[in-house]
């Protein structure tokens, strides 16, 4: 007798879960399972073998462009954060309140641009006759080889995801009660300390989050290096899409991008083992 | 319409928590029905069972015959007033009520015929074109009851309805509750951990305890003459007095309190405070402690024969604490309990 | 007032910072010679002509919306659905399920992209927008089912409870109760889809073959090299996409 309603309203359940389970597991897991297997394949021949992974570990050029990406990454997101911070937390506490919508849209409207214009548009700025150059040698100063290089790379993904942590930094910022703020100063706490004691620990999490967002995005990410990166200096991703196209070589490019993954998960590790340190 | 519940034996086991210990109980058709108790008592869990929203453990229902059991809520002969009302924010007062109807197939024009109709059973007449938004607590209340009436349901389930009111308020509601169920007939279940509000609508009360029925009945048999102690406490401030039954008699510390057909032996007496009071054949000597002024009367606790009790002064009696009176006892009201 | 100088100063930097690429992109759009690059000699309104008469171009527009469009419905409905079922429920693994469906949030497109495009290929399916849509909808499924499930409260809980107490079907309870109780998350859901739909790149470049949508037709003509038809395309595209995004703010200013 128990269980009539309840089996009713499981069974509903799960008949409205199935599409979007279903999806996730045939167009998601699937492939990512698929892919997992070619990469212990070697191109061309038949049966399994780590092949793919020790050529990766052997072979200067492959280490070099994960290293590269590594190196990257690190940059862009400390640069990132370190700019967006301030000015999430300007957003959020100096602007008063009905201008802050205004404040955050104009920081991020361009990132709802075309992410491949947009990395078009860097190359632009710092090309060798480019605008950044015109200013530079207005002023009398010898130009400056940017374009097509790492540092351009840099530029343009800090240029990104300083608009993506301006809006989670924000995020995490605005959630904090404002109490908080309120009884430090009223134990004689000055601006200083109340953002070292009270909103640095306090904002933290929400900044972790958006820095390792950050870091799986940059790191997964083909067109800013291949717009603006030099010939020589390849990211991982960009050699990923090289063994597609050029090689055809669909094992190998999975092993690279399940190194990519691997470096990801043990970014996310690490996020959550510091997080829980934290608590 | 109406119709009458017949529940049997009814347990519902959350994991190893009894929420509903075995439950067996009578509504006849027409009649309102209050379940009373603590909260944890089990009278949500009671009624969710009725309206559809969960399983019972074990045990049957029926309503108007027809067994209940499996059968969810879209489907049963019930409707339920919510207490936190849940009315549809993005519907005109006039939708909402005409929900059920439009469930039913109804017309536009007679569900709108329908619904001013019911708003104004409960005192809205014209507000069908506003939204729920722009109403009261007690306002939005009374919506709530219209749509859940409209579709004539032949029981309704009412989850602490009045809850959220202020006391005033909650008077009013309560006799208007009472005279539209009279007007509407069906069979009302109202849930209240309330025990005035209880005595004051129900034509049944049922007390209840830890899953389980202590006393249903007519409220004012419950409350002069209660089964079970829970029972007794639960309706009204209750002094607690252990006796003896010897030779027919009511043997206590406040002395020999009259005739009794109880058998012999340990039993405990229920006074309310009411019943101890000044009077000229007072006879026991009691010492006040503490002095409340409630309106109508002085509620003391004294020391008595080495119990504390409370007891009712009048006003027009002097009392401060520390003082001596005399008290008697009605005798005929006292309960007597195993 | 030194603070006040101190943070006007850092935000006039980082707006102009952000607004730099788009501001020269749009600029040197209407630079009347071969290379969009200073010095700015005339002003010519050629390229936006050009652009809009492309019929490339058009075409990978058209493209790019009906995928856009399409691949977001499917996310939206399987998301809302999903956020049904889940929301306030007491199922054992339902935790489980909801990480489930939020984690390709966190995997990179290169990996989603790649796995499809080595299981189609398995599969012996042929490349088309149908493949890109599907790519995207596994993109805003989570997305959509995260809003949506952030939505679902309290309210719109026991609003449905009422609801079939007073007889309603399943399906009526979800058409006339819920869906229209979280109108504002499931529009901004139902937006957001597009956009990321439309500015969608890596994916739609690994999984379409003949028709394009629109990142990727920018892509072929980037490689071309410098081009103010290319800054053309771009400043269109950047007008599309703030106008969007604008219309997105709006839509969600207005809650019930």
């Amino acid at each position: 007798m128990t269980g009539s309603i309840e089996q009713i309203e499981r069974r509903r359940a799960l008949a409205l879960l199935a599409p979007a389970t279903l999806w996730t597991l045939l167009f998601f897991a699937l492939p990512f399972g698929v892919m997992a297997a070619i990469s212990l394949r070697r191109s061309g021949t038949a049966g399994w073998s780590l092949g793919n992974y020790t050529e990766f570990l052997g072979n200067p050029e492959y280490i070099g462009a994960f290293l590269n990406s590594l190196e990257i990454t690190v940059t862009v997101t400390v640069l990132s954060v370190l700019l967006a911070y301030p000015l999430a937390w300007i957003i959020a506490e100096e602007i008063p309140p009905r201008c802050r919508r205004l404040a955050l849209a104009l920081a991020v409207l361009p990132f709802w641009t075309s992410y491949v214009v947009r990395s078009y548009a860097w190359s632009l700025v710092m090309a060798k006759q480019g605008v950044l150059n015109e200013a530079i040698t207005s002023l009398g100063l010898p130009a400056l080889a940017l374009g097509n290089s790492r540092a351009a790379v840099v530029i343009g993904f800090t240029h990104f995801f300083t608009m993506l942590l301006v809006l989670t930094i924000y995020a995490s910022l605005v959630q904090l009660p404002p109490n908080l703020r309120r009884a430090a100063a009223d134990l004689g706490a000055g601006p200083v300390a109340i953002f070292r004691h009270v909103i640095w620990p306090l904002a933290l999490p929400g900044v972790a989050v958006g820095a390792f967002l950050t870091f799986a995005l940059c790191i997964g990410d083909y067109v800013t290096p291949q717009i603006l990166g030099g010939g020589n200096d390849l990211a991982l991703p960009q050699l990923v899409m090289l063994q597609i196209g050029r090689s055809a070589d669909l094992p190998m490019a999975s092993a690279l991008s399940i190194i990519l993954m691997v470096a990801v998960t043990v970014a996310y590790l690490l996020l959550a083992r510091s997080m829980r340190a934290v608590k | 319409m109406t119709a009458r519940i017949d529940v049997e034996n009814l347990t519902r086991r959350y994991g190893t928590a009894n929420a509903l210990a075995g439950v067996t109980l009578t509504v006849e058709a027409g009649e309102y029905c209050v379940l009373l108790g603590p909260s944890g008592c089990g009278k949500t869990t009671l009624l969710n069972i009725l309206g559809g929203f969960a399983d019972p453990s074990s045990g049957s229902l029926r309503i108007g015959g027809r067994d209940m059991v499996g059968v969810p809520a879209a489907q049963r002969p019930t409707t339920t007033v919510f207490q936190d009302y849940a009315l549809f924010p993005h519907m005109t007062l006039r939708d909402n009520v005409g929900f059920g109807l439009r469930m039913r197939g109804q017309g536009r024009a007679e569900r709108n015929r329908r619904a001013e109709e019911m708003l104004d059973l409960v005192g809205l007449t014209g507000a069908g074109g506003k939204r729920p938004s722009q109403l009261s607590g007690g306002q939005r209340q009374r919506v709530a009851l219209a749509r859940a009436l409209a579709v004539e349901p032949d029981v309704l389930l009412l989850d602490e309805p009045l809850g959220a009111l202020d006391l005033n308020l909650r008077r009013t509601m309560q006799e208007e509750l009472k005279a539209i169920q009279r007007r509407v007939g069906a069979t009302f279940v109202h849930v209240t951990h309330d025990q005035e509000e209880a005595m004051a609508i129900a034509d049944r009360i049922v007390v209840m305890n830890k899953g389980l029925i202590e006393d249903e009945g007519p409220p004012e048999r419950v409350y002069r003459r209660p089964k079970t102690r829970f029972a007794a406490a639960f309706l009204g401030e209750m002094n607690f007095v252990p006796a003896q039954v010897r030779t027919g008699r009511l043997d206590s510390p406040l002395g020999d309190l009259g005739p009794t057909e109880h058998a012999a032996g340990p039993v405990t007496l229920g006074i309310r405070p009411a019943h101890l009071r000044p009077g000229p054949e007072a006879q026991i000597p009691a010492h006040i402690i503490e002095v409340m002024f409630q309106g109508i009367h002085r509620r003391v606790r004294v020391e008595a024969a080495g119990l504390t009790l409370l007891a009712h002064l009048p006003l027009g009696q002097e009392a401060a604490p520390g003082d001596q009176v005399m008290l008697a006892v009605d005798a005929p009201e006292i309960v007597v309990l195993p | 007032m030194k603070r006040f100088a101190a943070c006007a100063g850092y935000m006039l930097l980082i707006y102009g910072f952000i607004f730099l690429p788009v501001i020269v992109l749009v600029l040197f759009s209407f630079q009347d010679g071969r290379f969009p690059v200073p010095p700015l000699k005339g002003l010519t309104l050629k390229w936006h002509a050009e652009v809009l008469a492309d019929e490339d171009l058009r075409a990978a527009l058209l493209h790019s919306l009906v995928v856009a469009v399409g691949s977001s419905l499917v996310a939206l409905f399987f998301g809302f659905l999903a956020a049904r079922a889940l929301a306030h429920s007491t199922m054992r693994g339902a935790a489980a399920i909801r990480g489930a469906l939020t984690a390709p949030l966190s995997v990179s497109y290169l990996v989603i992209g790649l796995g499809l495009l080595a299981s189609f290929n398995i599969a012996g399916i042929g490349l088309s927008l149908w493949t890109v849509a599907i790519g995207h909808v596994v993109i805003n499924l989570p997305l959509c089912f995260a809003i949506c499930y952030a939505a679902l409260g309290a309210g719109e809980i026991q609003a449905e409870r009422a609801a079939r107490d007073l007889g309603a079907p399943e399906w009526r309870v979800m058409a006339l109760v819920t869906a229209p109780m979280i109108f504002p998350a499931l529009l901004a859901a139902f937006l957001l889809s597009i956009t990321f739909s439309w500015d969608e790149f890596l994916i739609a470049f690994l999984l379409s073959r003949f028709e394009v949508t629109l990142p990727v037709e920018i892509w072929s003509l980037l490689r071309s090299g410098l081009n103010p038809k290319t800054n053309a395309v771009g400043s269109l595209v950047f007008l599309v996409s703030a106008l969007a995004f604008l219309a997105v703010e709006l839509a969600t200013k207005r809650r019930i």
